[in-house]
């Protein structure tokens, strides 16, 4: 069985979307919980249409359920988890009454559901950036995974918590240590013996021992000084964070900005330098796929006039600041440098790359790689831990000014602003312009017609688009994409961050909309 | 374990296997063209007939369930035969002159003359070096020279943006409707009722816009060069292009392709197969969002700014620039008031080459990637 939450599967992953729908022919159930009613509920047994941002309190109470109708694994909680007594206190306070009148969805619909999910084993959990991108981002997790160990479907093949990272290589940057509290292989920046190991791998005398500022930290560092000069490589963070007059604001006052990139976009318009970059098919490489499947990218042709590979840029700039790099292309940058420093890719190597790839932990070159973490309970840290998390409300709610909650996500034939997918002959045919997706009730109510030019406004600004009535969104709801620059879904979005991962609130931010046509 | 002759050899196979099966664990070659790995068998096109001892009839292989002590030959003198007459049949249906250019036009019958002027038939067949019907018509030896051919009264279908359906190629396989209704679950191709021959102005499987993704599975599947994709029309033929393996660059799953490549373009993407994860399957992203690569507004020189524009800069003016800026802040206010962003959508050796910069040379962790979009 599947249950599949915050998640449009079909449209953002679309080829995953194939084998599980592949499966759901074949007899295996599937569970949709997710505010719109998207293609993959058309396969699934079971559509729990919950309000945006109201996913902890619909996990607490089914556990709740399950719990009060000693309908959980109690075998695996007693062996392979600790703290569900903490459990078993927080999710009291949310009986299935309670939860519904903040999930908008009926208290048998919650137990019905509880009942179902622990009727089969194993149950896999899919989520996207449905459940990550909220102000609660980490609390959604980690209630998504109490919910998993509860029910005994971890560490099993078809089990599991299976996040569906969004850009190609999230998976790969996080591992590389593209963040600013760890090296790579998730080796921490404030443990001494890290740095120790890392200094000495890099011919350092020593490296900086604070936790270093996240995205949204850095773009206000810009205004208030505290950051001056700013590298972006390969992001357009000019049309992709939320609220964008704000962060052109935040570009604008950089004292010096770097864009590295193979497109002038909107963000580039505020550098001071820009360096064009060798792209995807241009390079030789490794991405690392959502199920941390390590493979190769290939060289297919030469990068246009000058642009250079993006690790040779690196390299240079490190050379000029006095540092001699010995790796002199990405094969050894992996093969002499990542798969020796990260304990969890030293069996890969280039050579073992050839084909299908290996899924890391590959602890060394006689391994066959991982298929699936936390085997037979085993957690990376011993037992899992019941974290348990309370429901809190999005950073803003509708209220009489703006009636409507926005979400966001992309849809199916473009890729983010569009770089890359709005120069492919063909792609903007089958989706040229962004559209509003708002429901038959709330078009009748603002006497909006189907393919009508309307404006919707939020705090931070307006946009005007074209409105498309549809069954898929619920009353209450618009739902919006940010794949085209004037109809912009960030230029309403909400710059509110979960506490702790600094994710943006892209999926909940209060709206109106007004029609432009006089009646 | 159950045994069975295969010509003449005593193999044995598992309770379950179809003739074809057993044959392609055993290294004998059985052709096909309905036959669809994932999709349940239909035996339609019954090219892959072989000659079951005690059966009054040939048996199509791939839909014929392997049996205890079965004696079957794969290469038959009747086997053959059938063969050759099935292939004569798809040809002499449709518009299929690709085996003529070798041979002067004096002899090609008036239809054959006639399918030059059609749309999408002034360049060769674009299926050509890649087409499993001619490579079944060049193996059975059957000549197209002078026959009658059916050119005329087949649908086109080439309104949408990607895939050319041009009907007047297609042999009735069906794969592309089982690749989109059992591969990808699409259901935009709706089989058309019964079979080819209850059809008397064709049977064609036509698309249903409503639900079609623009995913090419379809174009994938098909065996001949009645779909292709439009904007790799005439680019190149079979062998003249290089297939090189890489990784899709959109999402998280990771999909295997392989990219065509002729003169330093890439002019079409297919899957890979057999590769994990996406065992041959892509979305309309991963198969037709490739040539953004060529686009002529490609960043081609290091810029710098000078006022409110940019003016083009040499790789060693931009670096010097770059790194005495970066120096001098590190100087003036400490190295945390650089920050870097790195990018999710590229390699990982670039993102760890761009860490290290920071750490090692930058001496900061203000280093962050979009990992929450
Ligand atoms: S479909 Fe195949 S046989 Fe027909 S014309 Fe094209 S290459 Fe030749
Ligand atoms: S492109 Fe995809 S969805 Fe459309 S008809 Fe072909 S297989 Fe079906
Ligand atoms: S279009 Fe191609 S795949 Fe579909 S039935 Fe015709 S020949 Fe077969
Ligand atoms: S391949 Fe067996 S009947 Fe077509």
């Amino acid at each position: 069985m599947f249950l599949v939450i915050g998640s449009n599967m079909t449209e953002a992953h679309p080829v995953a979307a194939t084998f599980l729908k592949n499966a759901v022919m074949k007899g295996a159930r599937l569970i949709v919980v997710d505010p719109r009613r998207h293609k993959l509920v058309d396969f699934a047994e079971r559509h729990v249409p919950i309000r945006v941002g109201s996913d902890i309190a619909f996990a607490n109470s089914l556990m709740q359920v399950l719990i009060e109708e000693g309908l959980y694994d109690s075998a695996f909680v007693d062996s392979c988890t600790i703290d569900f007594d903490l459990l078993q206190e927080k999710v009291a306070g949310y009986p299935p009454e309670k939860a519904a009148e903040i999930c908008g969805v009926s208290a048998e619909t919650i137990r019905e559901t509880a009942r179902a999910l622990a009727s089969v084993k194993p149950l896999m959990l899919c989520y996207t950036l449905g459940i990550t991108e909220h102000t609660c981002g980490r609390n959604n997790v980690v209630t998504l995974a109490n919910l998993q160990m509860l029910l005994g479907n971890m560490g099993m093949e078809c089990g599991g918590v299976n996040p569906l990272r969004g850009q190609n290589n999230v998976q790969g940057a996080c591992d590389m240590g593209a963040l600013p509290n760890v090296f790579p292989g998730y080796q921490k920046v404030v443990d001494a013996d890290a740095r120790e190991k890392f200094a000495q791998a890099w011919g350092v005398p020593g490296l900086p021992e604070q936790n270093g500022l996240m995205i949204p930290q850095m773009m206000e560092g810009l205004t208030n000084g505290r950051v001056r000069g700013f590298y972006i490589f390969g992001e357009n963070l000019a049309n992709t964070e939320p609220d964008i007059r704000k962060v052109e604001h935040e570009l604008a006052s950089a004292e010096f900005l770097v864009c590295q990139d193979i497109f002038p976009n909107e963000t580039t318009r505020f550098a001071h330098v820009v360096l064009p970059a060798a792209a995807w098919s241009e390079n030789d490489g490794t991405f690392t796929n959502s199920e941390r499947r390590v493979s190769r990218v290939r060289t297919a042709s030469n990068p246009p006039g000058e642009a250079r590979p993006n690790w040779w840029i690196f390299r240079e700039i490190a050379r000029r600041m006095g540092h001699a790099w010995e790796s002199d292309s990405a094969r050894e940058i992996w093969d002499n440098e990542i798969s020796v420093l990260a304990p969890q890719l030293c069996g890969i190597k280039y050579a073992r790359l050839e084909g299908d790839g290996l899924q890391w932990p590959c602890p060394d070159e006689e391994h066959p790689g991982t298929c699936f973490l936390h085997r037979d309970g085993q957690f990376t840290c011993g037992l899992g831990i019941f974290t348990p998390a309370d429901w809190t409300p999005p950073a803003e709610v509708p209220d009489e000014k703006y009636p409507l909650v926005l979400s966001t996500g992309r849809r199916l034939a473009h890729y983010h602003t569009r770089t890359q997918t709005g120069r492919c002959e063909g792609l903007n045919d089958i989706l040229g312009e962004e559209t509003a997706d708002i429901s038959l009730a709330d078009a009748r109510d603002l006497g909006v017609d189907n393919g009508e030019m309307i404006k919707v406004s939020s705090r931070r600004g307006e946009v005007t688009v074209r409105a498309n009535v549809t069954r898929e969104v619920p009353p209450g709801m618009v739902w919006m994409a940010f794949h085209f620059r004037e109809a912009c879904a960030n230029w309403l979005t909400n710059p509110a961050f979960d506490p702790v991962t600094l994710t943006a609130e892209y999926k909940a931010c209060a709206v109106r909309i007004d029609r432009i046509a006089a009646p | 374990m159950p045994t069975l002759s295969l010509n003449d050899r005593t193999v044995s196979f598992e309770t379950g296997q179809t003739i074809l099966e057993v044959a392609q664990q055993n290294d004998v070659v059985i052709p096909t063209l309905c036959h669809l790995k994932e999709a349940h068998a239909t035996g339609g096109c019954r090219i892959c007939v072989v000659e079951v001892a005690g059966s009054d009839q040939l048996l199509p292989a791939c839909a014929t369930p392997a049996g205890a002590d079965m004696r079957i030959l794969t290469d038959s003198p009747a086997v053959r035969t059938a063969r050759k007459a099935i292939i004569e049949m798809m040809l002499a249906a449709g518009a299929h002159n690709c085996l003529l250019m070798d041979h002067p036009q004096s002899s090609w019958s008036e239809s054959q003359l006639a399918i030059m002027e059609q749309p999408w038939h002034d360049k060769i067949c674009p299926a050509h070096g890649d087409c499993r019907l001619q490579d079944l018509a060049i193996e059975y030896e059957v000549s197209v020279a002078g026959i009658d051919q059916k050119i005329d009264g087949h649908p086109l279908d080439d309104a949408t943006p990607m895939i050319v359906r041009d009907y007047s190629r297609c042999i009735g396989c069906g794969r592309c409707i089982q690749a989109c209704n059992e591969v990808q679950v699409n259901a935009a191709i709706p089989s058309p009722y019964g079979r080819r021959e209850d059809h008397p102005n064709g049977w064609y499987p036509l698309v249903d816009y409503e639900n079609c993704t623009h995913c090419g599975q379809c174009l994938q599947a098909c065996p001949t060069g009645a779909l292709f994709e439009k904007k790799a029309f005439g680019l190149a033929t079979g062998s003249e292009a290089e297939k090189v393996r890489t990784t899709c660059p959109y999402c998280g799953v990771g999909c295997q392709q392989w990219l065509h490549v002729k003169d330093d373009r890439v002019i079409k993407v297919t899957a890979v197969e057999e590769g994990a994860p996406n065992l041959g399957r892509l979305c309309v992203k991963g198969r037709f969002g490739y040539d953004f690569i060529h686009s002529p507004e490609r960043l081609t020189h290091p810029l710098i700014r000078e006022g409110e524009t940019f003016r083009k800069a040499s790789w060693d003016e931009a670096l010097d620039l770059v790194a005495e800026k970066f120096k001098q802040i590190r100087q003036l206010h400490g190295p945390d008031a650089l920050a870097g962003v790195s990018c999710a959508r590229s390699i990982n050796e670039d993102s760890y080459q761009m860490q290290k910069l920071f750490r090692a040379v930058f001496k900061t962790n203000n280093i962050d990637h979009c990992a929450r979009t």
